[in-house]
């Protein structure tokens, strides 16, 4: 059981990540494309955090003054993974408006469909 | 082939992956540098959550930079969008006098909500980041419930303008007066848990909620308008 337990946050993370790259790799329709991207988005960021947790950790708050310190978790991971989720949300909104744009200009999202854009 | 190709590509990668955690069990020790924020960063910094002493005053020229990457993406946004030809006005159709009244009741509530997450970041979960998402999704909520209400391009700009101005002019003020750096705490950093604690730090996150907000506000605007 330890080996499930040590690694099962790991495991769940790379699981969102590898789903989104293969979306990213094969799926044809831009929409999904952008959605792969984000759910590779969302397991990068679980790796993070999965990084720096403890087993029963808490919130790095001192919410009352007298916190166990050897209890909180790694602050560093969770402030990285803050701006992260922000960029996060600005790479989508540009990537569905250059999907926008590129809908108006080829009247398709399908990437085979696009010359320009085959691989 | 394509698919075969691309299991093939991504079970080497899992593999190259699975040998690099291995040795990095769940749960091992912080980082020393985990440590010492959790250890001297009451002390230092005046603010109770540390992952916001971290984020506005040990990195906050990150924070700088990961504003000003979203304010180029809204900038994007908008450009990309204004290319495009103008489509001839669609005649939109009053929503209900319920989900009109409620929304309404509803926004100055989230608006609320929001100011409030991003007040207290240096006391509870949240901050400027959240704030400001919180208070995007009440402009969201009137888009999609009253329809044909818009919000001003220009108070838009306005806004995000002079909060990025006070998030800079904070930041030079420390640089010439409090220390040798860039965002250096230098107001008094008051009483640990009060709300008026902590020096600089929810001035710049009132400043970051309300350039958040009213970036992703008028990237909710610029889409909505394109649908």
């Amino acid at each position: 059981m330890s080996v499930l337990n040590n690694y099962v946050y790991y495991g769940g993370a790379f699981g969102l990540i590898f789903i989104g790259i293969y979306i990213v790799l094969v799926k044809r329709n831009l929409i999904k494309v952008i959605i792969g991207l984000s759910i590779l988005d969302t397991g990068i960021n679980l790796f993070l955090i999965s990084l720096g947790y403890i087993s029963k950790g808490t919130a790095p708050i001192f919410s009352k003054i007298d916190m166990e310190i050897a209890r909180m978790v790694d602050p560093v991971p969770q402030a990285l993974v803050l701006t992260a989720i922000v960029i996060g949300v600005a790479v989508l909104a540009l990537a569905l408006t250059l999907a926008i744009r590129l809908y108006h200009h080829y009247g398709t999202l399908n990437l085979r469909k696009i010359k320009d854009q085959r691989w | 082939m394509r698919r075969i190709i691309s299991l093939v590509l991504l079970v080497i990668v899992a593999l190259g992956i699975a040998l690099c955690v291995i040795n990095i069990p769940f749960g091992t020790p912080k980082t020393k540098v985990g440590n010492y924020y959790i250890d001297n960063g009451r002390e230092e910094t005046g603010a109770v959550n540390i992952v916001t002493s971290v984020v506005v005053n040990y990195r906050g020229f990150d924070t700088l930079g990961e504003v000003t990457v979203l304010f180029v993406a809204a900038l994007g946004v908008s450009v990309i969008l204004a290319t495009l030809k103008k489509k001839v006005e669609k005649k939109v159709e009053p929503s209900s006098l319920i989900l009109n009244t409620s929304c309404r009741f509803l926004f100055p509530l989230i608006l609320f909500f929001g100011a409030y997450i991003f007040i207290h970041g240096h006391l509870t979960p949240g901050g400027g980041f959240q704030g400001g998402a919180i208070i995007a999704s009440a402009f969201l909520l009137t888009y999609l419930g009253c329809r044909g209400k818009r919000i001003s391009e220009q108070k838009v700009k306005i806004t995000e303008s002079i909060s990025g101005l006070v998030f800079v002019v904070i930041g030079l003020i420390g640089l010439a007066v409090g220390g040798h750096y860039f965002l250096s705490n230098f107001l008094p950093k008051g009483i640990l848990l009060s709300l008026l604690s902590a020096g600089i730090i929810p001035i710049i996150y009132i400043a970051i909620g309300f350039k958040v907000g009213s970036e992703i506000a008028g990237i909710i605007d610029k889409l909505m308008e394109e649908s």
